[in-house]
């Protein structure tokens, strides 16, 4: 009942999108902002909505339904290590132009057969596809190992997510789904995408993003130590001896 | 409980961070070092940024740092001149290794000139101290009286100076070369410098052993005030919430420390140091020397 009264609610927000696909989606989020406090440690996101048509549900398939949820982009170096005079030393690094510093894929079932390859070349919604290299130093033949490795190593700290069958689609009609944001989140925008298909073609997809920012104390400290350093080392300084003092006077007490 | 740090971006428990704090500042108190060499590695290990670990460290060590000079002061086991000669060789000298470390990096390859540091400076200063304490030992348990300093070359130079807390009457030049290049290990390992002074102090210099524990931590104080100045203003990692957390469990630490250290023999407390030195070496000589179980690494973007 709850669900259906927020779909409701929603649709009449989306109502003005435009009619060009049979089908829609209409999309709604249990929060469309993260604050990051001092206590904050990670967030879950709940995510639902419909899916809109003018005619009746077309034959064959079932619809499918994708949802990806995108941190920031930055540039990274992925390194390798090589035994060089018997120590391990980093030797080749690939430049890695844009990787995700958050990607979560969550799906209605299992990723190759709701979706084809063309399909995940073009919208790049799986998690290698979504990481973008223009390539390795002409001396490094097997650059594909190195972004292997960054997937690897970044799956196992759950900063990458693949979550299928994940997402509950009911009556081809509503789905929800829910993400789990880890504490270690960067600010900004985290793209939201929802992606219907059928017989693995993306039939219709809908953007929208979460603002993800720090308040309160978290802000201040951020925003005082980039424009203000100085002020903010001194002040790091005065705690720190003040902490120092602090701790000899009171064992001196406690000691008489 | 945890806490999520704002320059570090991540979330951490506070009470594993207190406990840290505590137990890196026991150890300063104890010994005169300042803690970096164990803590950095340590706050790597729960997944804090390396630059940050490494700003936020300078911080905490002058909060641990100062909290043992009181104590030390206290008691009169601070030798202010010498620590002042020490200090301007130091400040020289970490001037002269933020060059040389900034020439490095260009060059490529900085973390492994780091590591390979610390292992051969860990490796050489941990197992003389451990050798000549074992000695120091034995000989007190034969009854032997310890031999007294014997005069050499140092005693010939110019510029005599008298250190009264320390008992001698020496010249500045050999403080003042031993703060030098302490001061360019310490810019290049990014630490306070304590291991490395600590041994020179009592070895080079002579000076007595309860009195150089405080005399580093003094020196300490503000070579690290300068680093987390220096950092703060211009890399933007200094993390406060970060640093408060460590430093008090720290300053608790060096209190309980400096009282554990009073009890100690010095012998026993210089090979407690050695064998804690030899640690650390034997922990970052098998990081270069075995497969890692991972052999890529993840980095920022920018310099090889």
């Amino acid at each position: 009942m709850i669900l259906r009264s927020l779909v409701t609610l929603v649709f009449w927000n989306f109502l003005t999108l435009s009619t060009a696909a049979a089908e829609e989606v209409v999309l709604g989020l249990s929060k469309d902002r993260i604050s990051i406090t001092t206590n904050f440690d990670g967030s879950e996101i709940l995510i639902f909505g419909a899916i809109k048509r003018e005619n009746a549900i077309p034959e064959g398939e079932p619809v499918q339904v994708i949802v990806t949820v995108a941190g920031p982009s930055l540039p990274i170096t992925v390194r390798r290590k090589e035994k060089k005079l018997g120590i391990w030393v980093n030797t080749d690094a690939v430049d890695v132009d844009s990787a995700p510093s958050f990607y979560a894929v969550q799906s209605s079932g299992p990723l190759f057969e709701v979706l084809t390859d063309v399909e995940d070349l073009r919208h790049k919604i799986s998690v290698p596809r979504a990481i973008r290299s223009v390539g390795a130093p002409a001396e490094i033949q097997d650059s594909t190992s190195f972004t292997e490795a960054l997937i690897r190593i970044r799956r196992n700290s759950d900063i990458y997510q693949l979550r299928e069958d994940s997402v509950e689609v009911a009556e081809q009609t509503l789905f929800r789904t829910s993400v789990r944001l880890p504490a270690a989140l960067t600010e900004g925008d985290y793209v939201t995408r929802i992606f219907l298909t059928r017989e693995g073609r993306v039939v219709s997809s809908y953007q929208t993003t979460i603002n993800v920012q720090k308040v309160g104390m978290e802000r201040w400290l951020f925003e005082l130590s980039r424009e203000q350093p100085l002020i903010y080392g001194l002040m790091s300084l005065a705690i720190a001896i003040a902490a120092g003092w602090g701790a000899s006077a009171a064992f001196r007490l406690i000691r008489t | 409980m945890q806490i999520y740090l704002p320059i570090a971006e991540v979330s951490v428990n506070a009470f594993l961070l207190l406990g840290l704090g505590g137990i890196v500042g026991i150890l300063s108190g104890m010994f005169g070092v300042g803690g970096g060499f164990l803590m950095t590695p340590l706050l790597f290990f729960i997944g804090i940024p390396p630059a940050v670990a490494v700003a936020t460290e300078a911080n905490q060590i002058v909060a641990s740092s100062f909290s043992g000079v009181l104590a030390h002061l206290k008691r009169k086991t601070v030798d202010l001149r010498m620590g002042t000669v020490l200090l301007i060789g130091g400040l020289i000298g970490a001037a002269v290794g933020v060059v040389i470390f900034n020439y490095l990096k260009a060059q490529g390859q900085v973390d492994l000139l780091v590591k390979l540091c610390y292992v051969v400076f860990l490796g050489v200063i941990g197992g003389l101290m451990f050798i000549e304490s074992l000695n120091a030992i034995r000989k007190t348990k034969s009854g032997k009286p310890p031999a007294r300093k014997k005069h050499n070359w140092i005693h010939g130079l110019p510029f005599k100076m008298r250190f009264r807390v320390s008992g001698l009457y020496i010249s500045v030049i050999p403080p003042l070369i031993v703060g030098v290049m302490v001061g360019i290990l310490a810019a290049i390992m990014g630490v306070g410098g304590g291991f490395i002074m600590v041994p020179a102090m009592i070895y080079l210099l002579g000076m007595p052993t309860k009195v150089v524990v405080g005399t580093s931590l003094f020196q300490i104080i503000f070579v690290t005030a300068f680093t987390t100045l220096l950092h703060a203003t211009t890399n933007f990692t200094v993390d406060i919430v970060l640093a408060v957390l460590l430093l008090v469990g720290g300053v608790i630490g060096a209190q309980i420390g400096t009282r554990i250290g009073v009890k100690l023999k010095a012998e026993q407390l210089r090979i407690l140091l050695a064998i804690m030195v030899l640690a650390v070496c034997g922990k970052l000589a098998l990081d270069l020397l075995l497969m890692p179980s991972e052999l890529y690494s993840i980095g920022a973007s920018g310099g090889h």
